[in-house]
């Protein structure tokens, strides 16, 4: 029973109850339309510390699209926030506007503090460089589209591991489930965190971690991208000699498995190619449609209606 | 040979890894106590070599879990009349709040000053814990 419960970490959620969701998630991407008054008389506020684009559109569509209202701030200089508010009080006045909130902040961990602030349900939208579950949401919903389950995969996982929300989120998710292995493509300086490491030790997930990321790919089933930052590195240096290791194109796409999908959260820079974006296997901008299907099944279902 | 007498009402906190008698009896404010209190450092120990202890001629109240945080073989003495009535065993303690603080910068307990520092722990042999908020993991003594 999901109604009235948060989702702050992939581990919030039993396996069954995201099994119910992405369940909701299929059927809405079939006819999302039926949908269309479910949430009439529900509103969604929208409180993002920090600059969003795709993540915020995402959620206020999928209000919309439910017949919703979207109540909200994009960024903190706009609100009390800027006066010294504290997330709790933000959140605490928030709850007696709305029927629900997702909540962006720079600081890891906020979103755990405005769920022990208030009793609705609040949804972690990206909390700094550690955790965006509903984006894994979205990655999941578009994996099991494309290959039926996410069980017995390889998935490859490259560029920055270590500061990278979405990358542990997904690691999180899919180290418990059967048959899963991880290919840890990054620059030593960004391998992942040291709490991610422990899960997957602790699960006994099989990974690797390497630098190079051609001759791994044909055993990949996936292969999430991320994002090489440049603010990142020490050094000048050491960025320029990196770099080109982590980037994409249709060359190392030669060297891809006939079903190895690419997968990227967005925004993309240059970490992938332009010239890989006609090959079917990039799935990157359907991703992001099942972004909103997944997100209308999320609220469906913390607010009971489904 | 250092003589340090006996206590004849307190506490004994013994077994003590060298070095860190000075943190905890600051950790315990001694420094601030009206009563007498004594730290002996590098007192002879079978089992490691060198030990540190502290003694507390007074009967205060304390939260022992945090001394497992430091060292699970600390053994804490209640004494009375001169002998131990009570030898407290520790424990690595599976949950601990504000006793440690999160060093990530970008942690919200930074920013957010009225919560609760809370941390899980991931191993007790290396005695590691994990923030509740941003999960990062450190090993507080």
């Amino acid at each position: 029973m999901l109604k009235g419960k948060s989702l702050i970490d992939p581990s919030d959620f039993s396996k069954e109850e995201f099994r119910e969701i992405f369940d909701l998630a299929h059927e809405i991407a079939k006819d999302p339309l039926k949908y269309k008054k479910s949430c009439e008389d529900k509103i969604l506020a929208t409180l993002f510390f920090e600059p969003s684009t795709r993540t915020r559109f995402s959620f206020e569509a999928a209000m919309l699209r439910l017949g919703g209202q979207v109540i909200g701030f994009s960024e903190p200089n706009s609100s009390s926030v800027a006066k010294g508010e504290s997330i709790a009080d933000t959140i605490r006045t928030v709850e007696n506007y709305a029927d629900l909130a997702v909540i962006r902040h720079p600081k890891e961990g906020a979103p755990r503090v405005a769920v022990q602030s208030v009793k609705f349900p609040v949804i972690n939208a990206g909390d700094g460089g550690h955790l965006h579950p509903t984006q894994t949401l979205t990655d999941i919903l578009t994996i099991e589209m494309l290959k039926g389950s996410v069980e017995n995969k390889v998935y490859g996982f490259c560029g920055d591991l270590k500061f990278g929300r979405t990358v542990h989120s997904l690691i999180k998710f899919l180290s418990n489930y059967d048959g899963v292995r991880f290919i840890l493509v990054s620059p030593e300086e960004l391998t992942i965190p040291e709490y991610v490491r422990e899960e997957i030790t602790r699960k006994n997930v099989p990974f690797i971690e390497v630098d190079k990321l051609r001759e791994h790919l044909k055993e990949m089933d996936f292969l999430y991208m991320t994002r090489v930052q440049k603010e990142r590195f020490f050094n000048e240096e050491d960025y320029i000699r990196l770099k080109d290791s982590f980037i994409l194109d249709a060359e190392k796409m030669k060297h891809a498995g006939p079903e190895t999908y690419i997968l990227h959260p967005l925004p993309r820079v240059n970490e992938i190619s332009i010239d890989v974006d006609d090959d079917p296997r990039a799935q990157y901008f359907n991703q992001a449609r099942n972004g909103m299907y997944v997100r209308m099944a999320l609220i469906l279902k913390l607010l009971g209606i489904k | 040979m250092l003589e340090i007498t006996s206590i004849e009402k307190g506490i004994v906190i013994d077994h003590i890894p060298a070095g860190y008698g000075i943190k905890l009896f600051h950790l315990l404010k001694l420094e601030k106590a009206d009563y007498t209190v004594a730290l002996i450092n590098n007192a002879f120990s079978k089992k490691r070599g060198k030990k540190d202890i502290i003694k507390i001629n007074n009967t205060i109240e304390f939260d022992v879990e945090f001394l497992g945080l430091i060292n699970a073989d600390i053994t804490v003495n209640i004494i009375d009349g001169g002998k131990i009535i009570k030898k407290l065993r520790l424990t690595v303690p599976e949950r601990v709040v504000n006793i440690i603080h999160c060093k990530n910068p970008r942690c919200v307990t930074s920013v957010e000053s009225k919560i609760d520092h809370v941390f899980h722990l991931v191993d007790p042999v290396k005695r590691s814990y994990r923030c509740e908020y941003c999960d990062d993991i450190i090993i507080p003594y």
